[in-house]
């Protein structure tokens, strides 16, 4: 197992070492550049903008500022944001728990409804559930997420008025973070309201983010489950006299969770992606709406190093997830 | 009276090319202690009839059977839950592939004990404590280290070794083996086959056991019923069946024996078992039977007499030739 830790590992840091070129290059082919559009639409002397660019090391070959960009990374050092003048390091811990609450419950509904609603599609295929699943899971799968956001605030926001249109919590509410995801915090806080506030806040954004890995753990679910339900030891299980549950949730679901958990670990990234989207729909004080006003900045270190923060996330969730298959699997644990 | 009672069983499969009769009328009794075995080619329902006794086909098969009795318990009545009260304890089945027939996630002790856990309650120590038994009975080496190990760390024939114990964990009245040494090396073949008789014997259990091999037969069984393409077609004892099968098919099984063979090429029935589109209007091994005639390929046979081990025949054979058969033959 440690061994398989270590190959696995070993496959990371090559792809860390690509990250940090894909960003660094990607952020320069921009048009613009940062000193500009600090400078904004008053525009600067030649004279000031070269000396601003030099003080940050701009001037210098692409190659060089990219050797340098590397040695800084290697020391652990991510930058300063060039707007905010803040560790880009910083900046990305403090709104990162917030995308980490958004993520973690847009998976957490993913899996709650995908998982059984496929595995029930599975056992009753053909059905009008089945079809009615299927249907759903395709359709949740090819909106796109601006759009059904939208939907989401004119329907519960504008007409019903249930949930407010964006941010993390009302504005009433004040206390220190202490674990950075609000759900808990104003918990922690003992304010009256102040949960049921943050709850209001978080689950639209969280519908919307999780609707595309909720349609595809359904449909993964599903034909996982399909092909087991086939398999001989099914029938022993059930030849046992084992109840629909054991042999269903048991006997058929440990070895249809295998493609499960990897379609999961992979959904990981599609969070990601989709919350720079939901973050920016809802207001959502979190690392996508950061990355997507960087971009705006030609923030160059913030969206290198948050690139970069991002993709290792990623990996590292991955890695995570390969690691619980030698759980789940023993044949895999056993062979490497 | 009979532990099971089996009359004129049928299964058929809604498909999309419409309804398929896999099994076709079967009928057959079975005393406690008796062996019996059920022997045809691929594709004659041996398997799907048992598993409709046991009630694990998919929801596509529609069952309907005059009487379905085991061990005074009607199975045409009974709930699903009270199925599956009968079904690993009192009747138990064991299948033909044994290295896809345990779960993989789960370890030999994990699945060994199911069983004892759901139909005998019994707690963890007594679970172990007989999960051990059950595998040194069966003669695994070395059961208290193999209940840790998973079903791919063991070879084919200790995998169906393990599905035997599995299968008797609950001393049941009648254990069907479909098939269950014909995925396995020749010499571990024999070895399995004694160990279900020596259970068999010891546990005093009726058991059914399915399979295209007549050499099998010979080995084990007391009574034999030969299908074809759904249908009985002989019942006899296995005396009889060797010495003077009634039926041509199973005369023809007989002669594809190797050891029966006399020329240097071994012999075979040419064709195949008809299927769904194929089917015969007449009796279903008319195609390729030798002695088929013109009433064989246009109406279907009927019963014979005990005498002639219920032939479904028009002409069932008596000392190797038909009888009131038409044409001269010789043997």
């Amino acid at each position: 197992m440690f061994l398989y830790f270590i190959r696995k590992l070993g496959v990371i840091l090559p792809t860390f070492f690509g990250v940090t070129l894909v960003a660094f290059v990607f952020i320069r082919t921009l048009p613009g550049d940062p000193v500009l559009l600090m400078a904004g639409e008053r525009g600067m002397s030649d004279e000031r903008h070269a000396a601003l660019m030099a003080e940050f090391g701009f001037d210098k070959p692409i190659i060089v500022q990219y050797g340098l960009y590397l040695k800084q990374l290697a020391h652990g050092d991510f930058g300063h944001s060039i707007t905010t003048r803040k560790p880009v390091l910083e900046e990305f811990l403090t709104l990162f728990p917030a995308t980490a609450e958004l993520s973690l419950c847009a998976m957490i509904i993913a899996v709650f409804f995908g998982l059984p609603a496929g595995m029930i599609a599975a056992t009753r295929r053909g059905s009008v559930f089945d079809h009615t699943v299927m249907t759903g899971a395709l359709t949740g799968y090819s909106m796109p997420i601006f759009w059904w956001g939208l939907l989401l605030i004119i329907f519960f926001s504008g007409i019903l008025g249930w949930t407010p249109v964006s941010g993390r919590i009302s504005l009433l509410y004040y206390f220190e973070p202490v674990t950075g995801f609000m759900l808990i915090d104003s918990l922690l806080s003992g304010q009256e309201g102040a949960f049921s506030s943050a709850v209001s806040h978080l689950i639209l954004p969280a519908i919307v983010l999780g609707t595309i890995p909720l349609a595809v753990i359904a449909r993964q679910t599903r034909s996982a489950m399909l092909e087991v339900l086939s398999e001989d030891y099914v029938r022993t299980a059930r030849a046992k006299g084992l109840g629909p549950q054991r042999v269903i949730g048991l006997h058929a679901l440990r070895n249809a969770m295998i493609p499960v958990i990897t379609v999961i670990g992979l959904q990981i990234g599609v969070l990601f992606a989709g919350a720079i989207l939901t973050e920016t729909i809802f207001s959502w004080p979190g690392i996508g709406k950061w990355m997507v006003d960087s971009i705006f900045r030609r923030d160059y270190s913030s969206v290198q190093g948050g690139l970069l923060l991002i993709a290792a996330i990623v990996m590292f969730v991955n890695l995570a997830v390969d690691l619980l298959y030698g759980l789940i699997n023993p044949q895999i644990r056993h062979t490497d | 009276m009979p532990l099971l009672e089996i009359k004129n069983l049928s299964v058929t499969f809604k498909t999309a090319g419409g309804e398929f009769t896999a099994v076709d009328r079967v009928s057959l009794n079975i005393a406690p202690g008796e062996i019996v075995s059920i022997v045809g080619e691929s594709g004659s329902g041996k398997s799907v009839s048992m598993l409709a006794l046991m009630g694990l086909l998919p929801w596509t098969a529609t069952i309907t059977a005059d009487t379905l009795r085991f061990n005074g318990q009607d199975l045409k009545t009974i709930s699903k839950k009270q199925l599956r009260q009968i079904i690993g304890s009192q009747m138990a089945m064991i299948f033909q592939e044994p290295m896809t027939s345990l779960n993989p996630c789960f370890t030999i002790g994990f699945q060994l004990t199911e069983a004892l856990k759901i139909h005998l309650g019994m707690n963890r120590a007594e679970r172990k404590k007989r999960a051990i038994e059950l595998l040194d009975l069966v003669g695994i080496p070395e059961p208290q280290k193999r209940l840790a190990a998973f079903p791919h760390q063991l070879s084919g024939g200790m995998n169906q070794r393990v599905m035997i114990a599995m299968s008797i964990s609950c001393n049941p009245l009648l254990l069907i083996a479909d098939e269950p040494t014909t995925a396995l090396d020749v010499t571990i073949q024999a070895q399995i086959l004694d160990l279900l008789l020596k259970l068999q014997k010891e546990q005093n259990m009726s058991l059914v056991l399915i399979t295209h091999d007549m050499g099998v037969v010979a080995e084990t069984a007391e009574r034999v019923a030969v299908q074809y393409a759904g249908q009985q077609v002989e019942k006899q004892l296995i005396k009889g069946l060797f010495s003077d099968p009634h039926h041509p098919y199973t005369q023809a099984l007989l002669n594809s024996l190797p050891e029966r063979s006399t020329s240097r090429i071994l012999p075979s029935i040419a064709g195949v078992v008809p299927g769904q589109f194929d089917k015969p209007v007449g009796c279903l091994f008319s195609p390729r039977c030798q002695y088929a005639t013109e009433l064989c390929r246009s109406t279907p046979p009927v019963e014979a007499s005990p005498a002639f081990g219920r032939a479904l025949c028009h002409y069932p054979l008596a000392g190797g030739l038909p009888t009131n058969y038409p044409e001269e033959v010789s043997a």
